[in-house]
């Protein structure tokens, strides 16, 4: 792409110009890309500022976690609070995955395939959770769920709690993920258009066939792709989830918490053993994210 | 555009339906109790909170540390984005891949993981231990951990409008007899400013919002290294809700305003990706 516009652009501007020499236009583009020296110097501080931020950090949880050898570390990551961790983790992620899910397709059919009212508004609606403070966002479900509220009594009634439970923990969850999926859909099918749907639909197509035959086809990359933000996201929360926990060992511990309370309590090595779960899913995450976006660029 | 009056394609009622029933249980509904709740309270009281000598202290060093990490942030962001899009060197994909780490990796993670680099046994920490300069525990820790968030911001952002950025810009310049940092500083960082002001609103918002990285990095003393969102979370902690709405009624205020500002920009923005009619 970026080298078809360069050569694009020189072809154009040999046009344009006077004529010249081939050397002499290949010297001024090659001006364009500055001198060599300040190419290495920023090439070197750009790895230099990546390797102390980045990948630094990375080594240190790794090495960190094997400082006390292999057995300890099994020992940290088998322990049974870690992994009534993992479950708890893996069951908030997985719900916020499909909420979302469901939302974001939902919300970006009606987005995109109608005209109506306040469609602006909606949106911004859909992408204010990412904006608050995951601190705030945990303190309006308190707000709503928790002692003080007016639909306590009646929650206590059913033996449903929300705050300092599970329900919370993954209400929480939703929330700070709550656009991811619609806003990586919204833009594809904004940019597709309705003439497909709208041929579809005059020649007596269902709903669910047209999404499943028309739209499905042209969003399942960015789909996948909001998926794995989504699931990234949810299962690394913090603060929402700090707050609406109580920090319950075995109960309402995700794996983030579970590396709080133990590094809190100055278990530095089984900290970082736990911290390495995460980092590979972040990873893996990372990898998934790349091969997504390379082959639903290809496929475009 | 003509206003349809048909509605062809169906599913209006059954979408919008699910869409506003989900965003009312998730979204509304919780940010309207934060309203209802706000209400009760007498506009003095809120005064009073928001005023306490602590809090303005948690303001200041809230700001400050997420201003300067995120201009820190804004020069490196435009950097790598040069970098990534102008050169090609070895491992390019990879390091563009990097990028995106700090989105990936859980906040905790890099907070427990930063403050025992920087620490003063830790393996940065020590080299600057020499030097008499504390990192972990003090503001530059906060500092430090909220480069780590903000690093995808800017690139982020500058990335797209450098692709498209038209080289013959810059050729004509050289031509005209520009020098490069002439070039650079007239004719591409004008046009790369509004998504630089973009990366720098969001990367800014995200820091001031920003709990489980510094947390553990701050060492949270009061009036020094004690940012805005713990105090409403030790105010939680001691059930006093009206203290806690008070100080998020504020986050939330300047958040908003950074959103309405970052929109104001991007529009410029949007029409220069465009192409700038």
């Amino acid at each position: 792409m970026a080298a078809d516009v360069k050569k694009a652009s020189v072809t154009n501007s040999a046009v344009k110009a006077p004529p010249r020499s081939r050397s002499d236009m290949s010297a001024i583009h090659e001006d364009t890309k500055g001198s060599k020296a300040v190419r290495i110097f920023l090439i070197l501080l750009s790895v230099f500022f990546l390797f102390v931020m980045l990948v630094l950090p990375l080594l240190t949880v790794i090495t960190e976690a094997f400082k006390k050898g292999f057995s300890a570390y099994l020992e940290a990551v088998t322990d049974a609070d870690t992994i009534s961790a993992v479950f708890l983790t893996l069951e908030a992620t997985l719900i916020a995955v499909a909420i979302n899910t469901v939302f974001g397709l939902f919300a970006a059919w009606a987005v995109t395939k109608f005209h109506f009212k306040g469609k602006k508004f909606l949106v911004t609606l859909i992408d204010l959770p990412v904006t608050v403070s995951p601190i705030i966002a945990g303190l309006i479900y308190v707000l709503t769920f928790g002692r003080q509220s007016f639909i306590y009594p009646y929650l206590e009634e059913m033996n449903f709690s929300v705050v300092y439970a599970v329900p919370g923990i993954i209400l929480a969850t939703v929330f700070v993920t709550f656009p991811f999926i619609s806003r990586e859909i919204i833009p594809v099918l904004e940019a597709q258009g309705t003439d497909e749907e709208e041929a579809a639909a005059l020649m007596g197509a269902k709903g669910f066939t047209i999404f499943t035959k028309i739209t499905l086809p042209h969003i399942k990359w960015a789909l996948l792709y909001g998926i794995v933000l989504c699931a990234a996201r949810a299962m690394g929360e913090f603060g929402a989830v700090s707050v609406l926990s109580g920090h319950l060992r075995g109960k309402t511990v995700t794996l983030p918490l579970h590396v709080e309370i133990l590094f809190g309590d100055n278990k530095f090595m089984p900290a970082f053993a736990v911290s390495s779960i995460l980092v590979v899913l972040a990873v893996i995450i990372l990898v998934i994210r790349s091969v997504v976006e390379y082959i639903g660029k290809g496929k475009e | 555009m003509s206003k349809k009056k048909v509605r062809i394609i169906p599913g209006f009622g059954l979408s919008m339906g699910v869409t506003l029933a989900i965003l009312s249980l998730v979204v509304l509904i919780p940010l309207a109790s934060l309203v209802v709740f706000t209400a009760k309270m007498s506009f003095s009281e809120i005064i009073e909170v928001i005023t306490r000598k602590r809090v303005l202290a948690s303001f200041k060093v809230s700001l400050i540390t997420a201003f300067v990490a995120s201009a820190i942030n804004a020069v490196m962001g435009v950097v790598l984005a040069w970098v990534l899009v102008r050169y090609e060197f070895p491992f390019k994909r990879l390091i563009d891949g990097m990028i995106e780490l700090p989105f990936a990796l859980p906040t905790a993670v890099a907070g427990i993981s930063l403050t025992s680099l920087t620490a003063d046994t830790g393996f940065v920490g020590r080299i600057f231990a020499k030097f008499g300069i504390q990192i972990a525990y003090t503001k530059i820790g906060i500092t430090v951990a909220l480069i780590f968030i903000g690093i995808p911001f800017v690139v982020r952002s500058v990335q797209p409008v450098l692709e498209k950025f038209d080289p013959q810009y810059e050729e004509a310049a050289g031509i005209l007899g520009a020098s490069r940092t002439k070039t650079f500083w007239k004719v591409i960082l004008p046009e790369l400013s509004p998504a630089i002001f973009t990366g720098f609103g969001l990367a800014f918002g995200r820091c001031l919002g920003e709990y489980g990285s510094v947390v553990f990095i701050a060492g949270n003393h009061p009036y020094e290294t004690e940012i805005t969102p713990l105090i409403i979370m030790s105010e939680l902690q001691e059930y006093d809700y009206s203290s806690a709405t008070a100080i998020a009624l504020v986050m939330l205020a300047t958040a908003f305003l950074i959103l309405f500002l970052v929109n104001l920009i991007q529009i410029r923005n949007s029409k220069i990706l465009k192409g700038g009619h």
